[in-house]
């Protein structure tokens, strides 16, 4: 047994509202550079629909994520020496291209105040980031976003695919949920086993997936490899670049930007212990329906003294240790079982868990007394506006089972928590039937409903005094590489006056970054 | 034997062979972070492919056929049992096929380059240089194989050309032997050592990224923190 750790994170879908918050705030602090315009760390998608890039879950055309051949993991897109041999290297046929994504633009704003007098008003016309051009837009970030042309990309997401029967998207049947994604971190990361070059790598303290900037040389598996297309390439530098789990927070002991600026406070982060020499073989579980099992069953008891004593000897700290004791991610992911990993059947073993979303009952339901009696909330979950299916295509390759079964939790937790606060008699027998105690289904409330911050991410820190010099390292990270006067070690000094840095950024009165 | 001929036949391939060495040991250690593929295949694929594949399948058969044509000696070839009849036949047929395949995958490429507008827009002078340079040099190496050698017969780059570059190596530099060489022969060799000169300035380092370690390596890899003690 080999005990390492990992940050990992879990989404409460049943409270994402779409928003945008995590995107915008991941953006700012992470993309707004040249050739990065197009990159979304994290996005929110709405589903059903095809996403970004387009159709990303359909491995046919990407050929992300693991498979495999004879009982033997292998890269999907192909083994290593068919990248060289077959001449990939020269053309890489599955990559995605720019169009896939979107063409980033911006807009002509200074027409709008430099125009002349003119019979109409002067318009700020859309131009490329990338040619300069002006450019009609047919696609861009969010143009899906909650169900807009969802009759037109709606029947072509690969989920809704999957489904046999007819799924219709007509209003009064039409359903929909949001779906945070960034990178997953994996356990079994598929864009790393792509890299020719070896600057992808897993952090062996954390978990975090990151490209070595100064080692990629932007041969572009890692884009193939990802199958949630979470590695973007820079079209300036020619570089893979993608989330980096705002490891620089993280090593502090803080959240991830966007889990710190979710409005809805449905992100949580923690440390998992898990079994590293069990991955592969986790990984190659033969039935993609028994992946979630498998990948659960990496994930070490932190309570366990016989664990706890390994992980010391493993090189873990106490303080390491006691995170994941109080892990909130071990909570809903492992001990409630109300977190799925996204796509399992991509055998990579992503990180980032979701809690499924609950849905409203669809109407022709409700006539079975389904409010009044509580023991219908089991059926009624077979009824629910979002089809079972559809979120088991995306969570448990399409193991409606488990799936359902988080939902009978959550919705048990609803129905005590109604009962405790109305005052109403409420037989805790039935708890039994979900697997849960009295005790834990208040846990989960405060987990799930109170969601306190501090309750919400359990963060050890890095303790990166202990081995270099934290003050002089201030503004060495991150992928700019030519950030003048953010650190005391900055190499050059801005050759810009402070005068001259104030007249570009100060505008009548308002600063601008 | 003038001046000129001094200069480019000796001085001149030394200065660049210098520039190419010292120029990489530069970069690469100064400058890891734009030592890249610089593919563009994110931004266009169609043409790409065309272009990319036939250019580079070309292009390795070439260079190792400069390898056997200017590196092994005539007496060497013999000795093993490629005569001259035999080795002719291979450069011109062998060579000039792959040479072809090569100028097509170029023409391919600079037009995609030139008439692809967000390509042309995201070109480097660097781009363009190694573009323009690279189909010259392809062009005249073809046009060579196929009209010199035919038109004229009589020469042999094998007595001529061959020996003067490895004596280069060797650090017995002849100008003399080049001096009565074919003129399409000695713009191929000028621009030749040109590109090896920009070679390290230009996209073209990432011949030396070909990822070979990759077959060999295991699939994930982990990094530990650097100085880190065993316990963290």
């Amino acid at each position: 047994m080999k005990i390492k750790a990992q940050i990992a994170m879990v989404m409460n879908l049943d409270k994402c509202i779409g928003c945008h918050t995590c995107s915008v705030t991941c953006k700012s602090t992470w993309t707004n550079r040249e050739g990065a315009e197009y990159m979304w760390f994290n996005n929110v998608e709405t589903k059903p629909g095809i996403g970004y890039p387009k159709r990303w879950e359909d491995q046919e055309q990407y050929k992300g994520g693991w498979t495999l051949r004879k009982g033997k993991l292998e890269l999907k897109a192909g083994t290593k020496l068919s990248k060289i041999a077959l001449g990939k290297i020269f053309y890489n046929p599955d990559m995605p291209e720019m169009k896939d994504y979107y063409e980033p633009w911006t807009y002509d704003y200074e027409k709008l105040t430099n125009s002349g007098e003119k019979k109409h008003q002067p318009v700020a016309r859309p131009k490329s980031v990338v040619s300069g051009e002006t450019m009609d837009l047919d696609w861009g970030p969010n143009w899906e976003d909650d169900l807009a042309g969802g009759h037109i990309t709606g029947p072509k997401d690969p989920n809704i695919e999957k489904i046999e029967e007819e799924i219709k998207f007509n209003f009064e049947q039409s359903f929909m949920m949001y779906l945070p994604r960034l990178c997953e971190h994996c356990l079994n990361p598929s864009c790393v086993a792509s890299c020719p070059s070896g600057a992808m790598y897993k952090r062996d303290e954390d978990g975090i997936v990151l490209v070595d900037q100064e080692a990629c040389r932007g041969w572009r598996y890692c884009m193939t490899g990802c199958p949630y297309k979470k590695v973007y390439f820079n079209w300036k530098t020619n570089k893979a670049e993608k989330c980096t789990f705002c490891f620089p927070r993280i090593e502090a002991g803080l959240p991830t930007v966007c889990s710190e600026t979710c409005t809805g406070r449905i992100r949580y982060l923690g440390v998992l212990l898990y079994d590293a020499d069990k991955v592969l073989d986790a990984a190659s579980t033969p039935d993609e329906k028994d992946l979630y099992k498998a990948q659960c069953d990496l994930f070490l008891d932190p309570n366990d003294p016989a664990v706890i004593e390994q992980a010391r000897k493993d090189g873990l700290s106490e303080e390491w240790i006691e995170a994941a004791q109080n892990s909130p991610v071990y909570k809903l992911a492992i001990e409630y079982k109300l977190a799925f990993p996204l796509h399992p059947e991509y055998r990579t073993l992503p990180m980032v868990w979701y809690v499924p979303p609950l849905s409203p009952i669809m109407s022709h339901f409700e006539g079975k007394d389904s409010i009044q009696n509580p023991d219908m909330i089991f059926p009624a979950i077979e009824e629910m506006r979002t089809p079972i299916q559809y979120l088991a295509n995306m969570l448990t390759a399409g193991d409606t089972k488990t799936v359902k079964e988080a939902l009978q939790r959550m919705a048990m937790m609803r129905q005590y928590q109604r009962a405790q606060f109305s005052k109403k008699p409420f037989d805790d027998s039935r708890l039994e039937r979900v697997g849960l105690t009295a005790h834990q289904i208040e846990e989960m409330y405060r987990l799930l409903a109170i969601a306190k911050y501090e309750d919400r991410f359990v963060i050890p820190t890095s303790h990166k005094e202990g081995y270099m010099d934290p003050y002089r390292a201030q503004g060495m990270e991150g992928f700019g590489m030519d950030c003048d006067g953010c650190g005391p070690a900055s190499p050059k000094p801005s050759a810009k006056s402070g005068r001259e840095q104030y007249e570009e950024n100060f505008y009548g009165g308002i600063w601008r970054d | 034997m003038n001046m000129i001929d001094q200069f480019a036949w000796v001085i001149f391939p030394y200065l660049c062979v210098a520039v190419f060495i010292v120029g990489h040991i530069f970069r690469y250690r100064y400058d890891q972070f734009n030592w890249t593929a610089k593919s563009s295949e994110f931004i266009e694929k169609k043409q790409l492919m065309l272009g990319s594949l036939l250019f580079h399948i070309g292009i390795i058969p070439v260079i190792m056929g400069h390898v056997a044509g200017l590196g092994i000696p005539k007496e060497w070839m013999n000795a093993i049992g490629v005569n001259e009849h035999l080795y002719h036949l291979g450069a011109m047929y062998g060579g000039g096929l792959f040479g072809v395949i090569t100028f097509a995958g170029m023409l391919i490429l600079t037009s995609r380059r030139i008439t692809k507008r967000t390509i042309r827009k995201l070109s480097s002078t660097s781009d363009l240089i190694v573009n323009a340079l690279l189909l010259f040099i392809v062009f005249m190496g073809v046009y060579s194989t196929f009209v010199t050698n035919n038109v004229q017969p009589d020469f042999d780059y094998r007595d001529t050309i061959s020996i003067w570059f490895r004596n280069l190596f060797l650090f017995k530099p002849e100008a003399a032997l080049m001096v009565d060489v074919p003129l399409s022969f000695k713009i191929h060799i000028i621009t030749g050592f040109l590109i090896f000169a920009f070679w390290p300035f230009t996209r073209l380092v990432h011949v030396w990224s070909v990822p070979l370690n990759y077959a060999r390596r295991s699939y994930i890899l982990y990094r530990k923190n650097r100085g880190q003690s065993a316990r963290h």
